[in-house]
């Protein structure tokens, strides 16, 4: 027998008006989503309250649960430290060696740089200014935009259009910050778009996030394609919001307008991230410096 | 606090091997087990799963999917739109995009089951793989009305595993309801 339906509820009239009621809130409630979801189209962060609440919320079991990962990730990362250690040993002491000189001669060239650039007249120290220090607790994983969610807020001074770095490079930047938490739109997010160079010879490109855990590289100058496989990409400070210099990709395939790189920080696996000021005050800085010395000049 | 465990053994345990003379459901868990289930399982991206494209399927709208189809008339027809305004708080996604989706598809079952007389596991799986893919769909084209989207390729391993997972979603699904009408 077929069950019976219950959208027959017999000749009760109470039952039937209420059923009736349901279909009609029903629809007046996808209307009502609809135009809330206009409202949030029009402006994407008028919800960002009630989002970081939200996360406020489910911030201690989310900090509890990757507490408990890191752990067990220790403990396999210490494990495999002991197989074959001494081969590894070897290997490391070589690598030490070979890169001593370079450490001296990089160590030569950033004393001449600060040198260089105190005739410039530009304050080269502090010219990164770190905000606080947190770690990511958990990510959209269910959802094709890349923010993650991390662990100090605007208490801590995190507010946002701040960049976010890791030990081994750049993870993104800030979007919405609430009292203890704050949400980072990673780099492979396609929405976030950064201006950056090729290391050995500065070669500007903008690289934009595809979604996938890669990032798309377009040179600027159309038309050329010399990006190589291997090839490190670094932010170049254009655009004020990220500094210059923090290592950024690596170059793991050309493609016909560009190349896809992969990030060199690895946002679930950096142990701890940097919340840093803007570049932007001291980009200012550095330009009204470097123009009053040419106005000086044209005075003359 | 004594008092407090004691209600909460009561209310956790199955009591499975106890007499069932005298035992009375508990209405309050009968009415609420639905939606805290569909509401944890949105929460469920809150835990530090971190992946390089989308690959969580939506837990919420899967549960839900699973509830409505499995009792139906349990979850009256606008529960879609608290609950996806819920969904919406943790997914990322813009606000309100869950609660238009998630509404449409109550609706549209509702309609499924206007002329569908006879349900199986079979036809039940196939209905809720097709509302998750056009869920899915749907939540990247209002992706991109707010900024530059992913294409649809991005989220086909998602949508295949929600697809392989829903049975599983169903099962449990099929558990809390046990627990849920136990006296």
């Amino acid at each position: 027998m077929a069950p019976p339906s219950h959208r027959r509820p017999g000749y009760s009239r109470k039952a039937q008006y209420s059923l009736f009621a349901a279909y009609v809130i029903a629809i007046a409630g996808a209307i009502f989503a609809a135009l809330i979801l206009l409202i949030s189209v029009a402006d994407p962060r008028g919800f960002a309250v009630l989002r970081s609440g939200a996360a406020e919320l489910t911030a201690p079991i989310a900090r509890f649960f990757d507490s408990a990962r890191r752990s067990v990730v220790d403990v396999t990362h210490n494990m495999e430290g002991y197989f074959d250690a001494a081969s590894k040993n070897a290997a490391l002491n070589k690598r030490v060696k070979a890169q001593a000189a370079k450490l001296v001669e990089a160590q030569a060239i950033k004393l001449e740089n600060q040198r260089l650039k105190a005739l410039l007249d530009l304050s080269s120290d502090e010219l990164i200014e770190r905000v606080a220090v947190g770690r990511l607790i958990s990510s959209t994983s269910s959802n094709s935009r890349r923010i993650a969610t991390l662990s100090v807020g605007r208490n801590q001074g995190v507010l946002p259009d701040q960049p976010v770095r890791g030990p081994e490079g750049l993870i993104g930047r800030i979007i919405e910050s609430g009292p203890n938490t704050a949400r980072v739109l990673l780099l492979s997010d396609p929405d976030n778009v950064i201006p950056v160079l090729r290391l050995p010879d500065g070669l500007p490109a903008l690289a934009s996030g595809s979604g996938d855990g890669t990032i798309a590289i377009r040179p600027v100058d159309l038309g050329v394609n010399p990006f190589k496989k291997g090839n490190i990409i670094v932010t170049s400070g254009n655009g004020g919001l990220y500094p210059p210099n923090i290592p950024f990709a690596r170059i793991i395939q050309k493609t016909p307008d560009g190349a896809l790189a992969a990030p060199l920080a690895n946002p679930w696996a950096s142990t701890y991230v940097v919340v840093m000021k803007p570049y932007q005050e001291e980009a200012k800085a550095a330009l009204s410096a470097a123009e009053t010395p040419q106005t000086d000049k044209g005075g003359e | 606090m004594k008092q407090v465990i004691a209600t909460a053994k009561k209310i956790v345990a199955s009591r499975e091997y106890e007499s069932r003379i005298e035992r009375y459901q508990s209405p309050l868990r009968m009415r609420a087990v639905p939606f805290l289930t569909i509401m944890a399982a949105s929460m469920l991206t809150a835990l530090p799963f971190f992946t390089e494209g989308p690959l969580l399927p939506p837990m919420g709208l899967m549960m839900l999917l699973a509830w409505r189809l499995m009792r139906p008339g349990l979850l009256p027809v606008w529960a879609g739109l608290p609950l996806g305004l819920f969904d919406d708080l943790f997914s990322g996604q813009p606000f309100g995009s869950a609660g238009l989706l998630w509404s449409l598809a109550m609706v549209a079952i509702e309609l499924i089951d206007m002329r569908a007389a006879w349900r199986d596991h079979g036809r039940d799986w196939a209905i809720a793989s097709l509302l998750l893919v056009a869920a899915l769909c749907a939540g990247v084209g209002i992706q991109a009305l707010v900024e530059r989207a992913p294409s649809l390729w991005m989220i086909m391993p998602q949508i295949i595993a929600s697809i392989l997972l829903y049975p599983l979603v169903v099962r449990a699904c099929a558990i809390f309801d046990r627990w849920r009408l136990a006296t």
